[in-house]
């Protein structure tokens, strides 16, 4: 054999192959994912209507205890009226705006502050996770009361929330109660940041901390080039539990607080409409399930810029 | 080659060696109180553009005396000194290159990423970098797979990237810790042969732990031999195979190779008492 021949003679060219038919097949399990996806909702929605169809009218019921529940109008409306409530006037007023337009523009205000939740939460989750991956102790010390403070229910934190901050004032600074909500979906949205951004950052193995260490760089550029990088798998997932986290905390901080103007409000006060207009209470419903996509899939879409730091995921 | 007087050890006597171990000894506190000797009484020297094996069953110590001094442990007693400074300040002067039985490659930075990974951190600039990989990646035959990444690459390619980063900084001292355990006989002796080779280029000592024998006489000029429990060296082999660059396949078949093999072997398996304990006196 000659010299390059010897060299490279374990070079195998069939991977490149391989990874050119992996990432077909990968496009085809995508596409199979999003057609299951849709599927699933379909077969809900089928469910919906069929037990509707057959069910009992007026629901079983043996004593006090509901076995089957009712399927008539005003319990189980329609589909298509839910979606046709959407579209007609909010009230009867003749300058109403349409109903979708008031749920766009409460699921907008409560997108905000979960945004708002959101990095707040995950700079605090981040910033834990760094000073316990430090330093020993203080991962002894804070881990026990970050696990503690999501046993806390959030009804029971929210009024007092609320009234620490209606003391917060400095110069023309207010604190307002829609950032009690953001600071109450932060409460939630950390804990998973910071759980999982840990586990990422201790996640190389002695190997690799020890290769840095014989290169002579002290913990900052450790973090910067080996740590961090290295967490990125584990740091998707905790974000994106961070932006639901934040999005329920949003919805029921706004009922708690008694924040208007946002769809947690909107679901309370639409559920009482269910009797005369039954379409009405799933309109901010569907609100919320839209906000809920949106954050994700925003968290989806940075995980795309990042997707080079994810290779170790598929091929270890 | 013009550097081939230079790799001659006993013609640079005014430098000083690469590794002196005087007396080092290594202590782990066990469990309760109880303490585990890994290493007692070693003496060694390790001279410029030497090639030294350190070899011995499991729990002999090898692999604590290389991690002794690549600084990535301390010694409990006994001196080290790594081109005439301290292991620590060696370490921080990049004095040596390293590498491990797992390549340890950064799974997100292609490979020739990965190989300017250690000049990347000590600030060198962007076009001597490039430089730098470039020669590093055809010396050790990858210079096609530069932009791959290493889950794309054999174990085998995986491994020779890991060489080619521990050469990146021109280290005159190469520690590696059983780098070819991982791979199968056959990528093992190829890859032996390109060490050798490598070795005759850049004219590095290297102090190089493993377990197979045949594999530390082919690449050594001197093959340590170290007893378990606690880890002394029980002799020292003088391979006498002549310089890095005449080790190629055919050595494997030779009479002095086979002579190296028995002697090592028997120094392996022979019963403590009946074989002198040899002492480094150079």
């Amino acid at each position: 054999m000659t010299e390059t021949a010897t060299r490279q003679f374990d070079a195998v060219p069939a991977t490149r192959a391989k990874g050119a038919a992996a990432s077909k097949s990968g496009r085809a399990v995508a596409w199979r994912r999003w057609i299951l996806g849709a599927l699933g909702i379909v077969f809900v929605g089928v469910a919906w209507e069929v037990y509707k169809l057959v069910g009992p009218e007026k629901g079983f019921t043996v004593g006090e205890l509901i076995l089957l529940p009712r399927t008539n109008d005003l319990s189980m409306p329609h589909i298509a009226t839910m979606f046709e409530r959407l579209s007609e006037p909010l009230t009867g007023a003749s300058n109403s705006i349409f109903m979708w337009q008031a749920v766009v523009e409460a699921s907008e205000f409560s997108l905000y502050v979960a945004a708002v939740g959101w990095i707040i939460g995950v700079s605090v989750g981040l910033l834990l996770a760094l000073v316990m991956q430090r330093f020993r102790t203080a991962q002894s010390a804070v881990l026990p009361w970050i696990i503690l403070s999501q046993t806390v229910p959030l009804i029971a934190i929210a009024p007092l929330v609320r009234r620490w901050g209606a003391q917060i004032q400095f110069g023309d600074f207010v604190w307002e109660n829609w950032m009690s909500v953001a600071l109450i979906a932060s409460y939630l949205a950390f804990f998973p940041v910071s759980i999982g951004a840990l586990k990422g950052l201790n996640s190389p193995d002695t190997n690799h901390v020890e290769l840095f260490r014989s290169f002579g760089v002290g913990w900052w550029k450790t973090l910067v080039k080996l740590r961090i990088p290295a967490s990125v798998p584990y740091l998707m997932p905790a974000l994106q539990l961070a932006a639901a986290n934040a999005v329920i905390g949003t919805i029921v901080a706004e009922v708690s607080i008694g924040l208007k103007g946002g769809i947690g409000r909107m679901v309370i006060e639409f559920a009482g409409a269910a009797g005369g207009d039954p379409g009405k209470p799933w309109a901010p419903i569907f609100g919320a399930v839209a906000i809920g996509l949106i954050a994700a899939g925003v968290v989806a879409v940075l995980g795309l810029f990042v997707r080079r730091y994810r290779r170790g995921e598929t091929n270890a | 080659m013009t550097r081939e007087d230079d790799k001659d050890m006993a013609s640079e006597p005014t430098t000083t060696p690469a590794v002196i171990a005087e007396n080092v000894g290594k202590v782990f506190p066990g469990k309760k109180g109880a303490q585990v000797t890994a290493l007692e009484d070693i003496d060694l020297t390790v001279a410029r553009g030497e090639f030294v094996s350190l070899i011995g069953p499991s729990g002999c110590g090898k692999s604590t005396l290389m991690r002794l001094i690549a600084d990535l442990d301390q010694p409990t007693s006994g001196s080290l000194s790594v081109f005439g400074k301290s292991a620590k300040q060696a370490r921080l002067d990049q004095e040596y290159g390293i590498a491990f039985q797992q390549a340890g490659l950064l799974p997100w930075r292609t490979v020739r990423r990965n190989i300017e990974l250690p000049l990347e951190l000590h600030k060198v600039g962007k076009a001597e970098r490039a430089k730098r990989s470039k020669e590093l990646l055809s010396l050790v035959g990858l210079t096609d797979f530069g932009d791959n990444f290493p889950d794309q690459l054999s174990g085998g390619m995986q491994q020779r990237v890991a060489i080619a980063r521990s050469l990146a900084e021109s280290p005159n001292l190469l520690l590696m810790d059983e780098p070819f355990g991982a791979l199968d006989e056959m990528t093992r002796e190829h890859m032996q042969g390109e060490l050798a080779h490598i070795c005759a280029e850049t004219n590095a000592a290297v102090v190089f732990v493993t377990h197979s024998i045949p594999e530390a006489v082919f690449l050594s000029h001197r093959v340590v031999v170290l007893s378990p429990r606690p880890g002394r060296i029980r002799a020292i082999v003088d391979v006498g195979l002549g310089t890095s660059s005449e080790r190629t396949d055919h050595l494997r078949e030779s009479e002095t190779f086979f002579a190296a093999v028995s002697e090592v072997r028997e120094h392996l398996h022979g019963s403590p008492d009946a074989v002198p304990m040899g002492v480094d006196n150079r």
